[in-house]
């Protein structure tokens, strides 16, 4: 993702906006799972100091950024038509445009959320004094995560925060027209095998994280210039370039635990998706260890597999690694059976050919295929013939040497007989070696 | 059958003669005649005869024959005319088998052939397989084991054959899983398998054999990488009784200790240099496979007899081999009590064995049948006297080097063991007297008694007279031995098919003369006898039509004469050895013409240049294997050994330097032990 941002444009104009507006989390301490439940901070608190800090200032000046982000992005998008007329089409060019593309739109959509991200807790105080349109918010947000790319969305920090947009985030789906639920938890199995311990329900406390937290590329964000970073290591090394202050040791060390602290219960996640075994409403809830296991598995069961492979073009992966594990053995080592159907793995295939009647493994098929030229090619330089008398006699080409006398051949056999006189030598018997099995079994020439 | 044809010949001329059109030999039914012909199975000159008595006769041969060997392939479209009920095609001779041979005979022998050994023939590829495939449909049995150099192609070939029953693939080298797994899902009827050696076979596709092919009664695997997961499907099916995994190492003892099932119907079981078996693993599958016979753990060099205490009575191994194994005489014991039906025991180069350990198996087993004690050098007559006075059914006994036995034992050998068909003493310190003892076993077939200084005519002469089922004799290096002993055994044993007199420096032509009465001789080892002359090859040739290996290196008497005549009779004669001999171009040139050859011999042969040898290796077509001296190699045009390495020919090019004495037979053999000692 820091790649991706770098290659595009500049960063927001944090100049000409007041730095805690634009990014309202920043007033937080930096979050990840294990100090977000010892926010010390009680939902009140946390409203009423969003609200206090909302500035329409700062809205506008994001708005009209993005405004001037998406004329950008038009212009390429017209430079793109533009080639693709002219015929040139230069392909690495094309894709290089088509990159770049990609990246503003991410982008732009986290620019946005973060936008309305600001606005949002404004909103949430009025929408508990009073009912305010607020599901037609909501949606346009959960719209906006499901474009082709991975969007964005800062992270809630406190349980307190996610206990309230929980039942914000089900009145959403409720109204958005009784999204058909399904279980496709695709890689359960996988997630069970992670679990590995299985606690007794109730002996851990269940975190749920919304849709948009969970698709966030980034959980840490520097207090000062707003970047994220996927790791808190990676933001305090970052933070050594905003000053001296940063680099003291203690700046540099890990957040120690406080020492009198309560010990931290057991935590398990629950997938915001509501149906899926893994949310905590069903009624078999299996609950996911980590929260990479929550990402991977929001990621692969309710996202769109943005992620097509290019050697094959038809395998389609949500999340990265799975791709790329993929691309390792994609093309390579085609198991072919007789049916046409082909496997990644040969004892694969050698299972299919054991549980199915008159399936054959099929060897490689352009082996297969040379051979076949081969045949033909002999076909119709020396008349191979398999079949009758006529072609046999055309046999004697030049790479048939041992048969010498086949002139005398004839296939009648009458006629041979006519001609075989008996010949009182041994020499019309020498090539027979033996009549009977029991000698070719004594032969101590073999 | 000679007689009878001359007979047949005369009988033919005088009905010419007197114009009479029928012959006495027409009014005999076809079932008669097919009956005499199922008898005429020894020799396979009696058929011909039979053949040549008229028209009839030989139409009546040509219909019943079903097996044939071709020695050379130019003739074969001819004969496949005249043969066109051949069920058995065995063309192992024919080194170069094209596809479009293969085509042929296809076409040839469409619904009557059954079975074809294609086994070592070289230049066919998948093409001709797949042309059987689709032209024999009743082929049962395929062997094309030898072909380092065919594929999964093949196998494939062979999987098309649906009724397919018996397949050798051994040292098949590049055939996989993939080929393996064409055979298994294409011939369910699969009752032998054997892909011995072929190295890219892994557990994938025995196993897919194992669950494919549930017919499958015998199976080779070994030499491959198997490992233990292709056992439990092995294990599961219900007709396997043979199972061979020799040098398989990548089976362990884990292998058989985890088995859940055994095999009820594996009856033998060869686990031959697998390095890594221990105790425990075999004795987890004799628990598992209780209706197993034949074990042979033959250097299992981890395996401990005594392990077999654990095991209970009821097991009814029969045949145990165990050579070069660690074996104590309390080992021996354990087996003794463990194994109480044992028939067959192998403990050769097992240098743990003593006497003791042989008296306490002996005392138990009285009914064992076969018992092999090479190289076990430790043991005395006391050993035998155990032996003989227990085991008097014992039909083979090997004792080649054992060298602390006596005369004594021998002839309480000769007492007490009259069913003895096989005998090896080589190298052993026996003399007339036990030799004559041994002549109380009528029943020998083969008799091995080289390298026994001490014996004299006086010794095989009464072997000669009482010994007539004699088959083979291996007279190596007993020096004793003058014409008057062989002369004795060529009238007393006239089933006599092999004869080894090599370095019998006292034989002359007399015993070939004598030998000449065996008809039905077929190899003949004389090297090293000096006084051999071109006469006695002469005689042996013209006797002997059956010679198929003839070695008469450093005979330095024999020369063109014997050529020509092995060339005028011998026309079964595939492999000779000629170094030393005073052979010249001519008597090559002659030799060459026999099509049967197919290895040759040749060195040190003063009277041959360059220009004959390159004459004979071009005349002869069915070579394989010729090993020449090295200094030939830049006399003979290179194009032209090129081009007979193309008819299959494979070039052996020695340098040993000419040696004109050689030493005596004492001598040798005292190098030999001082060898041993070291």
């Amino acid at each position: 993702m820091d790649q991706k941002q770098r290659s595009s444009f500049t960063y927001p104009p944090r100049n000409n906006s007041p730095k805690e507006s634009f990014n309202p989390n920043y007033d937080y301490p930096q979050f990840n799972s294990q100090n977000r439940t010892e926010s010390p901070y009680t939902p009140s608190q946390f409203f009423n100091s969003q609200a206090r800090e909302w500035d329409p200032h700062a809205l506008l000046s994001n708005l009209s950024f993005l405004e001037q982000k998406i004329h950008q992005m038009q212009n390429i998008v017209r430079e793109m038509i533009r080639t693709n007329e002219g015929q040139n089409c230069n392909t690495s060019e094309l894709t290089a445009q088509r990159q770049l593309l990609t990246t503003d739109l991410t982008s732009t959509i986290i620019q946005l959320i973060s936008t309305a991200g600001s606005f949002l807790p404004t909103i949430r105080t009025s929408l508990l004094s009073g009912n305010a349109p607020i599901p037609q918010l909501g949606s346009s947000i959960l719209s906006a995560s499901s474009a082709p790319s991975p969007s964005a969305y800062q992270p809630n920090p406190s349980p307190d925060y996610e206990e309230l947009t929980k039942g914000w985030g089900e009145n959403v789906v409720e109204s958005a027209g009784q999204i058909q639920i399904e279980d496709l938890d695709v890689k359960e199995g996988e997630d069970v095998g992670q679990d590995g311990d299985t606690l007794p329900i109730g002996s851990y406390e269940v975190l749920q994280l919304e849709k948009e937290e969970i698709l966030a590329p980034h959980t840490h964000f520097c207090t000062i210039c707003g970047k994220g970073f996927k790791r808190d290591a990676n933001l305090r090394m970052h933070m050594r370039g905003h000053g001296d202050e940063y680099k003291s040791p203690a700046a540099l060390a890990k957040p120690a635990r406080e020492p009198g602290s309560q010990p931290i219960p057991v935590k398990r996640y629950s997938c915001p998706f509501v149906g899926c075994k893994r949310n905590k409403e069903h009624k078999n809830f299996q609950p996911l260890k980590t929260l990479l296991c929550v990402k991977n598995h929001y990621k692969r069961s309710h996202c769109e597999k943005s992620y097509t492979c290019s050697r094959c073009n038809t395998k389609k992966f949500s999340v990265l690694a799975d791709l790329k594990t993929h691309e390792k053995h994609c093309g390579r080592d085609k198991w072919l059976c007789s049916c046409g159907t082909t496997f990644s793995r040969k004892d694969k295939l050698f299972g299919h050919v054991a549980l199915f009647q008159g399936h054959t493994p099929a060897l490689p098929s352009d082996e297969v295929k040379g051979k076949n030229e081969e045949i033909n090619d002999k076909d119709d330089s020396g008349g191979v013939g398999y079949n009758d008398g006529d072609e046999y006699l055309d046999m004697k080409g030049g790479y048939f040497s041992p048969m010498v006398n086949f002139d005398s051949f004839s296939f009648e056999g009458l006629d041979e007989f006519s001609r075989t006189t008996f010949d009182p030598t041994e020499n019309s018997f020498s090539f027979l070696r033996s009549g009977s099995p029991d000698f070719a079994r004594k032969d101590p020439g073999n | 059958m000679e007689p009878e044809k001359r007979m047949d010949k005369r009988i033919r001329v005088d009905l010419n003669l007197e114009q009479n059109p029928i012959s006495p030999f027409e009014s005999l039914s076809e079932e008669v005649l097919f009956l005499i012909l199922d008898l005429l199975n020894s020799n396979p000159l009696d058929r011909k005869s039979f053949s040549l008595v008229s028209r009839s006769f030989y139409k009546l041969e040509s219909c019943h024959r079903r097996w044939l060997t071709p020695l050379r392939l130019d003739l074969l479209p001819s004969i496949l005319t005249r043969y066109s009920s051949i069920s058995h095609l065995n063309l192992t001779l024919c080194s170069r088998l094209t596809d479009v041979t293969l085509a042929s005979i296809a076409s040839l022998l469409s619904s009557s052939l059954r079975s074809i050994n294609l086994s070592g023939s070289r230049s066919y590829t998948h093409k001709g397989i797949e042309c059987l495939a689709e032209k024999c449909f009743n082929l049962e049995e395929i062997d094309v084991s030898i072909r380092v150099d065919l594929g999964d192609e093949v196998a494939a070939a062979i999987g098309k054959m649906v009724k397919m029953e018996r397949v050798n693939m051994g040292r098949c080298k590049k055939v996989t899983d993939l080929g393996i797994g064409c055979i298994a899902a294409g011939c369910p009827n699969l009752k032998l398998l054997c892909v011995k050696g072929c190295v890219g076979v892994t557990d994938l596709g025995v196993k897919l054999v194992a669950v494919k092919c549930r017919k499958l009664q015998s199976l080779d695997v070994s030499f491959t990488m198997i490992t233990k997961k292709c056992l439990p499907a092995i294990m599961q099916l219900p007709n396997l009784e043979e199972f061979c995994m020799t040098g398989c190492l990548g089976i362990d003892n884990k292998a058989f200790v985890n088995l859940k099932q055994g095999c009820n119907s594996l009856q033998a079981l060869d686990m031959s240099n697998c390095e890594h078996m221990t105790d425990s693993g075999v004795l987890s599958i004799l628990q598992k496979c209780p209706n197993l016979y034949h074990l042979n753990l033959a250097s299992c060099s981890s395996v401990n007899v005594s392990i077999l205490s654990g095991l209970k009575s009821m097991c009814k191994l029969g045949s145990i081999k165990l050579d070069g194994c660690k074996v104590t005489a309390s080992g021996l014991k354990s087996l003794s009590n463990s194994c109480i039906s044992l028939k067959e025991l192998s403990l050769s180069k097992c240098p743990g064995v003593t006497d003791e350990g042989i008296s306490v198996i002996m005392a138990k087993h009285k009914d064992l049948v076969k018992l092999d004690v090479t190289c076990c050098r430790y043991i005395t007559d006391e050993s035998l006297s155990a032996i003989t006075s227990s085991c008097t059914s014992l039909v083979s006994l090997r004792m080649e080097s054992c060298t602390k036995l006596s005369s004594e034992g021998f002839r309480l050998i000769g007492q007490h063991c009259p069913k003895l068909e096989e005998l090896d003493l080589t190298d052993n310190d026996l003399d007339d007297e036990g030799l004559r003892s041994l002549a109380n076993c009528h029943n020998l077939v083969s008799l091995k008694i080289g390298i026994c200084l001490r014996i004299t005519d006086n010794g095989l002469i009464p072997i000669g007279q009482s010994c007539p089922r004699l088959r083979e004799l291996d007279l190596y290096r007993a020096i004793g031995i003058t014409d008057k002993g062989v002369s004795a055994i060529a009238d007393g044993c006239p089933h006599l098919e092999m004869i080894n007199m090599a370095y019998c420096t006292n034989i002359s032509d007399e015993s070939l003369k004598f030998l000449s009465k065996c008809s039905k001789l077929c190899i003949v080892e004389i090297r090293g006898c000096l006084q051999v002359s071109s006469v006695g090859i002469s005689v042996i040739a013209a006797g002997c039509r059956l010679l198929s290996k003839l070695d008469v290196k450093k005979c330095c008497e024999v020369n063109d004469a014997a050529m020509f005549s092995l060339a005028r009779y011998s026309h079964n004669l595939c492999q000779i050895h000629l170094s030393y001999c005073s052979v010249t171009d001519a008597g090559l040139l002659a030799l060459a013409c026999l099509g049967s050859l197919r290895n040759v011999t040749m060195l040190h042969l003063s009277g041959v240049s360059p220009k004959g040898l390159a004459t004979a290796l071009l005349m002869c077509h069915g070579l394989t294997k010729v090993k020449m001296h090295s200094s030939f190699k830049s006399s003979i045009p290179r194009a032209l050994i090129e081009h007979v390495e193309s008819r299959g020919c494979s070039f052996h090019w020695m340098y040993k330097p000419f040696q004109v004495d050689f030493e005596s037979s004492e001598l040798w053999k005292q190098q030999s032990h001082d060898l041993f000692v070291e």
